[in-house]
């Protein structure tokens, strides 16, 4: 735990649209410096989090207070020091890639000069000074999420919220954000990301939560959050047939996966979960199963998901 | 180029227009009725009463009714031609889609020209038929004046979905409306005739296909008769701007969609 | 690349507010961003001041001749004398509504150019104040040469013309404020037929191209009652000199159309843009 108080605080937060809840009654509080995590599937309710803390979605129900203000009293003054990367971009695109950074800086009140000067630096940072006095338009997608995230740094943000910053992107392009945002991180940015990758989550959060269906059903440290909710090893296994599959499930589960392992069935493959994985694999080969292919891997986030919903990330 | 390929698209266009036609109704039909009230009857009465003589003493509801017809066909035809075509092969890319069927990039030009025709059929007769019965056509060669809406239609419809065939964005569009199609809308003969601009401007408004269209509609609406030696120089000119479209028309949307 | 807390970011301020929720420095950095995503597009912005002067030239001064003059009330005056303030009042209508109708919910429903605003410290107050007075300003230019085109024909009677250029802005402020509640209430493009069924007859029959008493007694009452006749009747009061206290009366009208419009537009804009 980092000392001072929190730069986010949370109780009880809830968001309604009519009868619909989508944010249940939640408590969470994010430290400065840290990169605090939003992990769930879609509609779990991470985004609507996210308006609330960003002050553009009125709170339904209890408490948030965001630098130590109101977010319905002091929203401008709340937002003049946050930088927000949404879901969706929203580039302007009547714009080119500079004027985006300047009229964006104008918004916050900025002057010419120092607008001048951190436009040069960000475009640097999101390697755009060859498209700088290009529309936004024709730029990939990959460009447009870092232009995005320039966008949102040319006030100096203490606390940057991303929404999904990485979904709809290809593999390279991915990797290059993350990389920026682990220099962000190294300057002491504090950041609030939603994802539904667990790898993702893995990879940049110090901490996240884990939202299922408007609550939060977790929260630690990644590490933290597979030593609590799972098993050291999960072992794969695949099937030619589902009758096959059908028919392993059964004998496994009679036998308690032969070693003291979980037995999780899913529609295309059944997880073991297990502190041995190997030991496993001998087990359930010795107990006459046959499965087409057999996988040992190390527990990660989205197992937790499983355990903790039994549902994986991508269902809806 | 083949006249079943072209008919598909067509046919296409239709079935499209189906869920539209709705807006179309205002565009094409109401807005038109509405100018012909305002100006021919209300402004008419004002102009009946004045100073000035219309040639061949014509009533100024009987002078404006043809400029309106020939006016609303050009206007139906620019605006479809413009942004439409803008959807068609950038936008949503329909286009793209038809030319991976057997639909080469002339059919669906041409297609696109043949409906804007035909739009304008429905729209003219729909106005012909109020403004006959407000008093505005007083001669039965009015009908005559519906092909005549037609080409004045494909005159535009053809070289302005070319154009926009060569465009990446709509930026050119509301220029090419403001300063093109307002113009011609305005000093085409539509609302005075064109012998009361000053001489040296006349030559421009001849050049105008606006201009050949409301003189051919305005003829056969009044019945006041034209030497067949005239009325084929019109039928030429708006001919010549329909072909001209034509002929670049399938090399623009050649290049745009099979390249 | 971080500074410490709120370095050079403005403290937002609660005084100095014109209307509720609006912080007029904040407003004009919505004016500030039309104008740089205009500098693309300044031709279409040029063209803007054609189209008035066009009418002018074809319908008052083509048509005119075949009019000659009008009689209204107890004077007669040319027919272009009688229709150029009706243009000039019909322009600054289409020109307030085409920049709070189509452009406006271009940006916001299909660019979400001010989802990324509200990111920001602007609140939606300030957005519609922003798009209102940049529709103003640019109305104010197109009424403006158009009042120097009148003049050059020699279509200005009177002295009281240059008041004519503010309630040209009135009249934008009105329809502005008209058009953005109305937007609102939009889904998509095919409802702007809606907008043109409500402007094209004002436009046609608001006493611009012939007086109010070439109408049937109730039908005369109906147009007068019209937001865009108070609007011809004040600007051609003014321009031809028959200023007099009544004239508060149409002022009165569209400052009250312009402000429920503004009112309604930002609670309605609140409700769809941070629900």
């Amino acid at each position: 735990m980092q000392g001072g108080s929190p730069l986010i605080h949370a109780r009880s937060l809830t968001k309604r649209f009519g009868d619909f809840v989508a944010v249940d009654g939640i408590d969470f509080e994010v430290h400065r410096g840290e990169t605090f995590g939003f992990l769930g599937p879609n509609g779990a309710g991470k985004s609507s989090t996210m308006r609330m803390i960003g002050c553009v979605s009125p709170i339904s129900a209890g408490t948030l207070r965001i630098l130590g203000m109101d977010p319905v009293t002091d929203g401008p003054a709340i937002r003049s020091r946050l930088g927000v990367v949404p879901q969706e971009d929203t580039l302007d695109t009547e714009l080119t890639v500079w004027d985006n950074l300047v009229i964006y800086g104008r918004y916050f009140g900025l002057t010419r000069a120092e607008i001048r000067e951190r436009a040069t630096e960000l475009l640097a940072f999101a390697r755009l000074e060859e498209r700088a006095r290009d529309r936004v338009d024709p730029l990939s997608g990959g460009m447009k999420r870092r232009l995005t995230i320039a966008r949102a740094l040319i006030n100096r943000p203490e606390l940057l919220l991303l929404d999904e910053p990485t979904t709809g992107l290809d593999p390279q392009a991915r990797h290059l954000l993350w990389e920026r945002l682990y220099r962000l991180k190294r300057e002491g940015v504090t950041q609030v990301i939603t994802t539904h990758y667990m790898d993702e989550a893995e990879q940049l959060c110090d901490r996240l939560v884990i939202m299922d269906r408007a609550r939060i059903v977790a929260e630690g440290s990644p590490r933290q959050l597979i030593e609590r909710h799972a098993t050291r090893d999960v072992v794969e296994l695949r099937f030619t047939t589902h009758d096959e599959q059908d028919a392993a499930a059964e004998a496994l589960s009679a036998t308690a996966g032969g070693a003291g392992a979980e037995v999780e069935p899913l529609p295309d493959r059944i997880l073991l979960y297990t502190g041995d994985g190997d030991g496993t694999v001998a087990a359930v080969t010795g107990n006459g199963v046959q499965p087409s292919s057999v996988l040992v891997r190390r527990s990660t986030l989205e197992d937790v998901f499983l355990r903790l919903t039994g549902r994986t990330l991508e269902d809806e | 180029m083949a006249a079943t390929a072209v008919l598909r698209v067509v046919e296409r266009e239709a079935r499209v227009f189906r869920h539209l036609w709705r807006g179309s109704v205002f565009s094409n039909f109401l807005a038109p009725v509405l100018f012909l009230g305002a100006m021919g009857l209300g402004l008419g009465g004002l102009i009946d009463d004045g100073a000035g003589e219309l040639p061949g003493g014509l009533d100024y509801l009987t002078f404006v009714t043809p400029g309106l017809l020939a006016a609303t066909a050009m206007q139906g035809a620019a605006s479809e031609s413009l942004w439409p075509v803008m959807a068609g092969t950038k936008w949503i890319r329909t286009y793209h889609g038809m030319v991976a069927t057997p639909l080469s990039a002339t059919d669906v030009f041409v297609g696109h020209v043949v409906w804007a025709g035909v739009r304008a059929a429905v729209a003219a007769t729909a106005f012909l038929a109020v403004a006959a019965a407000l008093g505005g056509v007083p001669s039965a060669w009015g009908v005559v004046a519906l092909p005549a809406a037609v080409l004045t239609a494909t005159a535009f419809a053809a070289p302005l979905a070319a154009f926009a065939g060569t465009q990446d964005t709509d930026v050119s569009f509301p220029v090419i409306m403001r300063l093109g199609v307002m113009p011609l809308f305005l000093f085409s003969g539509t609302f005075f005739p064109v012998a009361q601009l000053p001489g040296a401007v006349q030559p421009v408004a001849w050049i105008s296909p606006l201009w050949h269209g409301v003189e051919l509609c305005r003829a056969a609406t009044t019945g006041s008769g034209m030497a067949p030696i005239v009325a084929a120089g019109h039928v030429a000119a708006l001919g010549a701007c329909a072909a001209a479209g034509c002929w670049w028309g399938s090399r623009t949307f050649g290049r745009r969609l099979t390249q | 690349m971080t500074a410490p807390a709120g370095s050079s970011v403005e403290v937002p301020r609660h005084r100095g507010q014109a209307l509720p929720g609006v912080d007029r420095r904040r407003a004009l950095r919505i004016v500030e961003r039309n104008a740089l995503a205009y500098r693309r597009a300044w031709v279409v912005f040029l063209t803007g001041f054609a189209e008035p002067v066009l009418y002018l030239l074809s319908i008052g001064i083509g048509v005119g001749a075949l009019v000659g003059e009008v009689v209204v009330g107890d004077r007669t005056t040319p027919y272009e004398v009688f229709v150029a303030p009706g243009l000039l009042a019909a322009a600054a209508m289409n020109g307030a509504v085409f920049d709070t109708t189509f452009n406006f919910f271009v940006k916001f429903k299909y660019a979400r150019t001010y989802d990324a605003v509200l990111a920001t410290p602007l609140r939606v107050g300030d957005v519609a104040a922003g798009e209102v007075i940049w529709a103003l300003g640019r109305g104010a230019a197109y009424a403006g040469a158009f009042l120097v085109a009148m003049l050059a024909f020699g279509l200005v009677g009177s002295a009281w013309a240059v008041l004519a250029l503010p309630a040209a802005v009135l009249i934008g402020y009105a329809f502005a404020g008209l058009g953005l509640a109305a937007t609102t209430w939009m889904r998509s493009f095919v409802d702007f037929d809606y907008v043109m069924l409500a402007i094209i007859p004002m436009f046609l029959f608001s006493a611009t191209f012939f007086p109010l008493d070439r109408y049937p007694g109730v039908l005369a009452g109906l147009v007068a009652v019209t937001p865009l006749y108070q609007g011809v009747a004040l600007v051609r009061a003014l321009v031809t000199g028959d200023a007099g206290p009544g004239l508060l009366v149409h002022v009165a009208y569209l400052v009250a159309l312009g402000t429920a419009g503004l009112w309604v537009a930002v609670r309605r804009l609140r409700l769809l843009l941070q629900p």
